[in-house]
């Protein structure tokens, strides 16, 4: 018996048109053919999907969770990137 | 499904330096927070997820084999594409599980050995036989039931990645739950001989149904950790009244009698009282003594075994054309 591992693969799928491909699991394959073919059966047998996408699990970098401080942290006060920071009159009206 | 692995968890040990780590991960339970993958968790909060997810997975699978068993012999086009389809679904809830389990860094081959060598439970209810096929209207009825009952809960669980999976598995189970619910209904309305199929289904489904939800509150020591930690969010006994009480009028209005002569409506608090559950029973089918256990594992082995070639191949097949592709490039290079 063979004792190699068949690769993991991501999987995300497009539900309507004019959203984007969103991440709905993984699976194994042994090639990218058969991910979409798994994928098919696997995530959308109620027609949930319009489209799908399979990247090899190996081929994603993530952040780091310890690292979610450092890199989300310095947004928070920076409130002046949203629209409510802005006092407009309300006479002036919706803008 | 099938989550009886929510009623043990692994010893606790921790390491001074981890007890304050240990408070950080309690204090985002506690606020509600995911656990995700890549985030540090308790040894022991792994351990037990790894064991209760793939414990789910490999009742899924192993589920297909009673259901499966009717498939060529179901008595219409209908019923015979809905319960391919059902099963199907449990195909696919096993692998959506696995996935989740392999989340905490243990690969699928290593959950399926652990299957396939015994070191791995599943549900005790698929070692019970599938002899008519009033026995797929029951499962899908009760044991389908029984599992929405346990599984809803699961989708508020701490861990991500299994809650995601359990959010498109509840989906999916309530079409189970109908379909077995409608072929009893239409054996209860046909011939004496199909209702009395129905009724000796019942018979036969009812206490193991029951069994599915653990040992009683008194006996499982380990459930606190599990509310803890927000795997778990219901007691096993709270989880079968609720089950009880949803079902008995729904066996009531099938014209059906429950196998319990204790089962009486308390009117006082709105619940179905029911009589002792044989433990005995539940305990030998646990530890591989029901009618089917050697036959569901064999099962399972066989598949696996003669699967292999087809494994292989395909790996071969993959790695062939890969090479295909390389040498023209090179060739064009």
């Amino acid at each position: 018996m063979s004792d190699a591992n068949w690769p993991l693969f991501e999987v995300f799928i497009r539900s309507r048109g004019g959203m984007s491909h969103r991440h709905v699991g993984s699976l194994h394959a042994v090639d990218a053919e058969m991910a979409l073919q798994n994928a098919r059966d696997v995530y959308t047998r109620r027609g949930e999907g319009l489209s799908i996408w399979v990247v090899p699990s190996a081929a994603i970098t993530a952040s780091d969770p310890n690292d979610k401080d450092a890199l989300f942290e310095p947004t928070s006060s920076k409130i002046y990137r949203h629209p409510t920071f802005y006092k407009v009159p309300k006479d002036v009206g919706h803008m | 499904m099938y989550t009886q692995g929510l009623n043990t968890i692994d010893a606790h040990s921790t390491s001074p330096a981890d007890a304050e780590r240990e408070a950080r991960f309690q204090a985002r339970i506690d606020a509600d927070d995911k656990i995700e993958p890549n985030d540090w968790m308790p040894a022991a909060y792994r351990r037990t997820l790894v064991r209760q997810i793939a414990q789910h997975a490999h009742s899924e699978i192993v589920g297909m084999l009673p259901e499966g068993n009717w498939i060529t012999r179901a008595p219409s086009l209908r019923r015979k594409a809905a319960l391919l389809a059902k099963v199907q679904d449990e195909g696919g809830h096993g692998l959506y599980l696995y996935a989740a389990a392999e989340t905490l860094d243990v690969a699928r081959e290593e959950l399926v050995d652990q299957l396939l060598t015994g070191k791995a439970k599943y549900s005790s209810i698929f070692n019970y036989p599938t002899l008519t096929w009033a026995d797929i209207g029951a499962i899908g009825w009760l044991v389908d039931g029984a599992a929405i009952m346990n599984q809803i809960p699961l989708c508020r669980c701490s861990f991500g990645p299994y809650a995601r999976a359990m959010i498109r598995i509840c989906k999916e189970e309530s079409f189970h739950q109908r379909q077995g619910y409608e072929i009893m209904l239409t054996l209860c309305h046909g011939t004496p001989e199909q209702k009395a199929l129905a009724q000796d289904a019942l018979d036969r489904w009812w206490w193991p149904s029951l069994m599915m939800f653990g040992p009683s509150d008194k006996e499982s020591q380990h459930s606190d950790t599990s509310m803890r930690w927000k795997i778990k969010r219901f007691s096993n006994d709270d989880l079968r009244q609720k089950f009880v009480d949803a079902t008995v009028p729904q066996g009531h209005f099938l014209g059906l009698k429950f196998p319990d002569s204790e089962l009486t409506f308390d009117e006082a608090d709105g619940h179905w009282r029911f009589g002792a559950i044989d433990w005995e029973e539940f305990r030998q089918v646990v530890s591989g003594n029901g009618p089917c256990n050697k036959d569901r594992l064999q099962a399972r082995r066989r598949a696996h075994e003669e699967g292999a070639w087809v494994r292989e191949a395909a790996l071969a097949h993959a790695a062939k054309k890969r090479a295909r592709v390389d040498a023209a490039r090179l060739a064009a290079e």
